[in-house]
């Protein structure tokens, strides 16, 4: 009668037949959230996916990742004042990864193994003409190029880069690794023109037969702060003490300098003092170290190189070979206050490192093109009243100036500016670019660290101190490739999957399926609900958070679930 | 006495997580452990009825995949009753992708005998066998068939899940459940807070004393440490032992999502120490890598909540300093604290 066995009427079925997903009361969903590093990049960087892709050793992979936001990594993995290490969650754990240096590794390693970026689109016909070689138009031009723009970059000076020539002196940035960079801009088409200042935007414009513009002139000009000085007084700028010492013309510093100002150019200018020949060199700053506003790298290797301090001082007086010091004392808000006692400090020359400010007089008669608080005026777009006439770095007011902010804005403008383009052309065009889901970057107590190995950061390698201050060779050293590719896989890779298998591997039931890797080299897993019971157990130990548990979805109930499971019986009965 | 040496989380070369995660993209395949393979044997598969977050169906599939790796696929698994054959067996369903057999609650072990004698008469000794149960299969109900398999080295890898309590039929007191634990039999009551010290047995050390070939502890936790020590007992013939501590939502009163921070947290706080012996002897033990105090661990489960109410409520510190003078004497025993 029956085909089974004594006593048995049904054949064996699998569990498979059982729905567990239909206990869900919540489910887990592969997310991407928004690391702490690129969340505080200035320049938009995608740090966490470069860093990810160089650390299997793919690292021209990671560098054309990198180069996708800024054309000069290995400039800014030296220059950099890395703010994406400040907000580092490995900080928290141990030391922050060295982001910077390995920045810097892969921007050396393009520069020695002669990569180049290809021209992403077809010539448009457009011409744009960018005003400055710095940071900012260097990035701007670099953008506008990759974007099948043709573009023009015109620079006063006689040399291009703006201040990171004129304004970081060589021994934190060679200039062949400067030159290298550049002139792998200049492959992609870009005009350069040197000793072409311009002084009249319309006429430029106008012969020049250009679509738009980007204004990147920088802040040149040295503040002036009144410093009563005697006739003979021996009294520079900052500034000119480093393009004196880029452009090797002679310079009267003497033995003794005095630097006035708490800035990283008055770092750079005493340093250089030391190498030009200054047995001392005397920083005077009003308030205290911890109010600073130069870098505590750039105070810590000044000192190293025996730059001194005088803290809680201002220049009351200047005359020849004597400076007379009053010092300060900090009221209650932070503020120094005079306290009448006066020192007298033996210097030969007095250097004014007091901040720099644009030069925009030859913007008056530009028509729509405003100007004020020595800034140029720019809306969020960094659209001046102009169309098509944008402006971004130093000449834009902004919380910090940097070189790093210069190569977000240039690049920020250099996406507007194509969009300007293509909606005169009567184009529409999409802006490609990644955007993270969440916007508050991951919380470290987000992270489940149990599962990363201890490990602390490497030292990137420093000249000796004594061989530093008579020369111009570069102080901080790289990373080799094997220091570098470790500093790399420190990264915590927060809110992002890199592929550990943690979920795949601590589910219970089986509902995670590895589906290897995609195109960009990602790891990619899937759910399956049916089985899925949301327990939670693979967001709890996710170490990089990067699955989140949501509500689930309300659902008709109960007859569903009921179908659901007198189905699942059938699937196995007799 | 045999030198102990000590296992270490990762090795010299940095792979970012190095051992510690399931998988590593950056280590060589034969690296990974054996969980993150995708063509894992899956022993035991998606639609069992174990509650959510179960620790137990965990291990068993962490323990039965890395036995398959090792034997090539030639095992035959007897399972005692418990949650484990509840939820994995109603028929007609089976949630097992192995050979798999069960009988009675307390026969596991001779059962399990049964079958290498029957296979060793057909002249099959290359196919191995594996006897698994709970803690109530193991420690209470099964222990003296244990001992005799142990005592005649029968060639059987038998395995404790231990999740402290008879959990499937309402969560009542083993003897394998710790001191101090609320249970249905070891209610909390003024004066009675939870299960009472000085009871229970430590059935690992019972193995050891069989002076049996092999006998190791491990967690849900410590996937490498879990394998690798799997991968070692299939390299004996004879009578091994394998202790595992497989954390339970339900009958620990704690979330779902916690299963295998507990059980970090057990091994962690010294609780439970994780160690290997052969022929009786301790030969390695797994050093701590982030001590926490029993206070870390206890405080994160509802069945020991009544420890920490406060004082006015009857909390008891002086319980809790109990239980680390336990976890403390572990430590000092067995040199938890390796790591210098």
């Amino acid at each position: 009668m029956s085909a089974h066995p004594f006593a048995t009427t049904l054949d064996p079925g699998s569990s498979r037949a059982n729905h567990t997903g239909a206990w869900r009361v919540e489910r887990p969903v592969y997310a991407h959230g928004l690391p702490p590093c690129a969340a505080a990049c200035p320049a938009g960087e995608a740090v966490r996916d470069w860093l990810y892709t160089a650390e299997d050793g793919s690292y021209e992979t990671a560098w054309r990742r990198l180069m996708r936001d800024n054309p000069l990594p290995a400039v800014m993995g030296r220059v950099c004042y890395h703010p994406c290490e400040t907000a580092c969650n490995r900080g928290q754990l141990d030391q922050v990864v060295g982001i910077n240096a390995v920045e810097r590794f892969l921007g050396d390693e393009a520069i020695r193994r002669g990569w180049t970026v290809p021209r992403g689109a077809e010539p448009t016909g457009r011409r744009v003409l960018v005003v400055g070689s710095g940071p900012a138009g260097l990035s701007a031009a670099y953008q506008l190029a990759l974007r099948g723009h043709a573009v023009t970059v015109r620079e006063a000076a006689a040399k291009l880069g703006g201040m990171l020539r004129y304004g970081i002196p060589r021994y934190r940035l060679p200039r062949e690794v400067l030159d290298a960079e550049i002139a792998r801009i200049a492959a992609l088409g870009v005009r350069f023109e040197t000793q072409s200042c311009v002084d009249d935007l319309d006429a430029a414009l106008r012969e020049g037969g250009f679509d738009a513009a980007f204004l990147g002139v920088g802040a040149q000009a040295g503040k002036n702060a009144y410093v009563p000085a005697g006739d003979s007084a021996h009294v520079l700028d900052a500034l000119t003490v480093l393009a004196a010492a880029e452009d090797r013309w002679p310079l009267r510093l003497g033995r003794r300098v005095a630097i006035y100002g708490g800035g990283n150019t008055a770092m750079d200018a005493a340093r250089t003092a030391r190498r030009l020949g200054a047995t001392d060199a005397v920083v005077v700053y009003r308030r205290t170290r911890e109010r600073m506003p130069a870098h505590e790298s750039e105070l810590e290797e000044a000192l190293a190189e025996g730059v001194s301090v005088r803290w809680l001082s201002t220049i009351a007086h200047a005359d020849r070979g004597l400076i007379a010091v009053e010092r300060m004392e900090l009221d209650e808000s932070g503020f120094p206050q005079p306290t009448g006692r006066f020192e007298t400090l033996e210097a030969d020359t007095l250097v004014l490192a007091l901040g720099q400010s644009a030069d925009l007089g030859w913007l008056a008669g530009a028509a729509g093109v405003g100007v004020g608080d020595g800034v140029i005026d720019v809306d969020a777009d960094l659209a001046t009243g102009r169309p098509g006439v944008y402006a971004g770095g130093d000449a834009v007011a902004g919380p910090e100036r940097t070189a790093t902010g210069a190569i977000g804005q240039g690049a920020a403008a250099a996406r507007r500016i194509d969009r300007y383009l293509s909606a005169v052309a009567g184009e529409q065009r999409d802006v490609p670019r990644q955007q993270p889901s969440a916007e508050t970057p991951v919380p470290f107590g987000r992270l489940n660290t149990w599962y990363y190995s201890d490990a602390p950061a490497m030292l990137r390698p420093q000249l000796d101190a004594a061989r530093r201050v008579d020369t111009f060779a570069e102080v901080v050293q790289g990373l080799t490739e094997h220091n570098a590719l470790y500093e790399a896989r420190r990264c915590l890779s927060c809110g992002n999957c890199f592929g550990c298998d943690n979920c795949y591997g601590v589910c219970p039931d089986n509902a995670i399926t590895k589906l290897g890797f995609d195109a960009d080299g990602q790891p990619r897993y899937a759910i399956d609900l049916e089985y899925c019971k949301g327990c939670g157990l693979c967001a709890a130990e996710c170490p990089a958070a990067a699955i989140e548990m949501v509500p689930e979805p309300a659902r008709d109930e109960p007859a569903d679930r009921t179908e659901h499971r007198d189905a699942a019986l059938q699937d196995v009965g007799p | 006495m045999t030198e102990i040496t000590h296992r270490t989380a990762s090795g010299v070369k940095f792979y970012q997580v190095g051992s510690l995660a399931v998988g590593n993209r950056l280590l060589p395949r034969e690296q990974r452990a054996a969980q993150a393979d995708p063509q894992r044997a899956n022993t035991m598969i998606s639609g069992h009825r174990a509650c959510q977050g179960c620790g137990e169906v965990l291990g068993a599939r962490y323990v039965l995949d890395a036995a398959m790796r090792a034997t090539e696929g030639k095992l035959v698994v007897v399972n005692a009753t418990g949650c484990l054959e509840v939820v994995s067996t109603p028929f007609p369903e089976s949630a097992w992708r192995v050979p798999w057999l069960h009988s009675l609650f307390g026969n596991a072990p001779a059962v399990a005998s049964g079958v290498a004698a029957a296979l060793k008469a057909q002249g099959h000794e290359e196919i191995r066998v594996l006897g698994q149960a709970g803690d109530g299969g193991t420690v209470d109900i099964g222990m003296g068939v244990l001992s005799g398999m142990c005592e005649r080295n029968d060639d059987v890898l038998f395995v404790c899940y231990d999740n402290e309590a008879y959990m499937n039929t309402g969560v009542q007191r083993s003897g394998a459940t710790p001191a101090a634990a609320r249970t249905a039999t070891t209610p909390v009551a003024p004066g009675h807070p939870g299960n009472r010290f000085g009871q229970g047995k430590d059935v690992p050390a019972i193995a050891m004393a069989h002076r049996i070939p092999y006998v190791a502890t491990a967690s849900v936790a410590d996937l490498r440490d879990l394998e690798a020590k799997v991968e070692r007992a299939m390299q004996f013939t004879g009578a091994r032992y394998l202790h595992v501590l497989v954390p339970c939502p339900l009958g620990w009163a704690a979330p779902s999502s916690q299963t295998i921070r507990l059980a970090r947290l057990a091994t962690q706080c010294g609780l439970f120490p994780l160690f290997e012996a052969e022929h009786g002897e301790l030969v390695s033990v797994t050093p701590i890598r982030q001590q926490v105090p029993v206070d870390e661990y206890l405080r994160a489960q509802g069945r020991f909540a009544h420890l920490f109410a406060d004082q006015a409520a009857g909390g008891r510190p002086d319980l809790v300093a109990r239980i680390q003078a336990e976890a403390d004497r572990n430590i000092r025993v067995y040199g938890l604290g390796g790591q210098p």
